[in-house]
């Protein structure tokens, strides 16, 4: 009791070093947590956009669909199944056809995705609306990316080529009547949507699809013919191995921010005991114990990291509050970062982060505080007395 | 404890490694010392006075010899025996003052008792006591920085005698003192001296002190060239 009576005593009397150590040191708890929230949020974000955009609350694929070999979109088409057409007509589920096909912009050939899709649709957040169209033009709906890479502009036509269910080639005149802004590029890239309808006129694969997808928490994951149940774990798992691998550059960021708030830990506690060695060398002559000299270094460490905790929850929670509340602010680069990702991030600060991070810091600290301590106590009290470090 | 001295040294010998050489500090100190004296180790610089303090002190130990410190041996004493004899037994005075900037003079002279584990009001009368032998009982509250070169050496003074030792240890204790406050402090150590029957020793080559001193020994170059018993009027 005696130590912690003596540690508070230093620390509080020390005034200025005490409340310059406190303040940088606050910083780091703020920045660590900060930049930790901000991948949280960043990683809750992506997984919402995509769910929301893309994959709904699981999806029914076609049997010889994959996503991840173009030559079986040929066959990946079929009649949706009964069960499938009772959710769709209950607005629980909504039914994708998907075709390759061959846009002409600005005089060139480009390969797209053609897809098919109920411009009444609410099941993903596509503003397939626009779709909704009273003349014979083929509406297609687009990405900025899709824009970009294409040159097309809402009111151009492009001229779009396609093999129907016959494998016959066909082509007609599109007009791009939306560019969509959204955060997820797998619903952008090389894209045109188009009314679902229409295109199975064009393909002449009446009431057929590729995928259906399923509304948001659906219980539906009954076994049909022909067709296979893809729940969110499945659909999820490229985006949480991509997460994974993003994540390890956040620890290593998080590890390299708590390194550098550790560094100024430990070059003040060194600082300050190559200040204080001769009180060192005193508290050894007045009797004070190894040990005990240890423990009073060690907590007024301890201490300050307490005390920066406190100091950073007084400017850190409403600084952090506010951030979450408005988002901060990403430069539009950020869309090569790999996945979906808003202008704004919001950032997720969970109370498992802070206390994690704070426990962490307190720790650390403490570590750091005790190395040089234990160095300088292992002096000879005549050497401390004449401000001798090593 | 043997009775008939406080502190003895037999054949007491200190070498520091310098680089590829050895500086010998002390060679063969033989050297008695019994309660209640009031000694002090005069020489020159390098000539081994604050080497041999300091192994009296236990705050270092010697390189060959013995020194039999209230009946312990300094050469075979463990860190934490030491420190707990330099708190019970030992008082320090140092040149510097050494007090501890962030306390005030009450906080100073009670860090002794503290380490003591004694009780609060013990502590707080012992620590009044001790500031008034030394005439400052009035400045308890104020912080060493507002105290002058005279005031701080009473207050370590007083830090050093509130435990009320066996023995205290002063090494140049007037050596950043003016003349008015060198004597003022020899004056209240010959009193405590008096009072308490605390063996004080100093070691010193300022004459003032040298004027207050029971005994002197002299050290050149490690070893005892002297060793004289004063007769003072002031200890009649």
């Amino acid at each position: 009791m005696m130590i912690h009576k003596l540690a508070f005593k230093n620390i509080y009397r020390a005034g200025l070093r005490t409340w310059l150590n406190v303040i940088a040191l606050s910083f780091s708890f703020v920045a660590i947590i900060f930049l930790q929230g901000l991948y949280n949020g960043m990683n809750d974000q992506i997984e919402k956009a995509t769910l929301d955009a893309q994959y709904g609350g699981g999806q029914y694929w076609q049997n010889d669909y994959d996503p991840y070999d173009p030559l079986t979109l040929e066959d990946a088409h079929a009649k949706i199944p009964d069960d499938l057409q009772k959710l769709i007509e209950q607005k629980k589920a909504t039914p994708i056809l998907i075709r390759q096909a061959t846009i002409y912009p600005n005089n060139r050939f480009q390969n797209a995705l053609l897809k098919g899709i109920d411009p009444g649709q609410t099941i993903l957040s596509i503003p397939t609306q626009v779709l909704i169209s009273s003349d014979e033009t083929i509406p297609a709906l687009i990405g900025s990316r899709m824009a970009k890479s294409s040159g097309l502009k809402i009111g151009d036509y492009v001229t779009l080529r396609w093999r129907d269910a016959n494998g016959t080639f066909d082509a007609d005149e599109v007009k791009i009547v939306q560019i969509m802004n959204t955060d997820v590029s797998d619903i952008d890239n090389g894209q045109l949507w188009i009314p679902i309808e229409k295109m199975r006129e064009m393909t002449a694969m009446p009431n057929e699809a590729t995928i259906i997808v399923l509304e948001k928490s659906s219980p539906f994951s009954e076994r049909v013919d022909n067709w296979q149940y893809k729940d969110l774990e499945f659909l999820m798992q490229d985006l949480r191995a991509l997460f994974l691998t993003k994540s390890i550059g956040g620890s290593i960021f998080y590890i390299v921010l708590l390194l550098l708030a550790m560094l100024a830990i430990f070059d003040t506690q060194i600082l300050s005991i190559f200040r204080r060695r001769k009180e060192m060398g005193t508290l050894m002559a007045l009797g004070m114990t190894r040990s005990k000299l240890i423990q009073l270094f060690t907590l007024e460490g301890a201490m300050h990291a307490v005390l920066a905790a406190v100091v950073a929850a007084v400017y850190g929670i409403p600084l952090l509050i506010y951030v979450a509340s408005t988002g901060y602010g990403l430069p539009e680069a950020t869309d090569s970062y790999g996945f979906a990702m808003g202008d704004r991030i919001f950032p997720a600060f969970t109370a498992g982060l802070i206390i994690g991070t704070t426990l962490l810091v307190l720790i650390v600290t403490t570590i750091v505080s005790y190395l040089p301590t234990r160095k300088i106590a292992k002096l000879k009290p005549t050497d401390a007395l004449r401000g001798k470090l090593t | 404890m043997n009775n008939s001295y406080l502190i003895k040294t037999e054949r007491l010998k200190k070498i520091y490694p310098m680089g590829p050489t050895t500086l010998v500090a002390l060679e063969g100190v033989n050297l008695i010392f019994k309660k209640g004296e009031f000694s002090g180790l005069v020489g020159p610089s390098g000539s081994g006075k604050t080497t041999l303090l300091n192994i009296i002190g236990t705050l270092d130990s010697p390189s060959q010899g013995s020194a039999d410190v209230m009946g312990r041996k300094v050469e075979t004493l463990s860190h934490k025996s030491a420190a707990q004899l330099r708190n019970q037994h030992i008082g320090f005075i140092f040149q510097t003052f050494n007090l501890l900037p962030v306390y005030t003079v009450f906080e100073n002279v009670e860090f002794p008792l503290l380490l003591q584990n004694m009780a609060t009001s013990e502590r707080k009368k012992l620590v009044m006591e001790a500031l008034e032998w030394v005439g400052l009982a009035d400045r308890a509250q104020s912080k060493p920085a507002q105290l002058s070169g005279g005031q701080s050496q009473r207050v370590a003074i007083a830090r050093a005698i509130v435990k009320k030792p066996e023995l205290v240890i002063a090494d140049e204790p007037t050596a950043n003192l003016d003349a008015e406050n060198s004597h003022h402090i020899m004056k209240t150590m010959v009193q405590l001296n008096k009072g308490l029957d605390t063996t004080f020793i100093f070691a010193t080559h300022d004459e003032k002190v040298m004027h207050y001193l029971k005994r002197k020994i002299s050290l050149n170059d490690g070893r005892v060239e002297k060793d004289e018993i004063l007769e003072r009027e002031m200890w009649k």
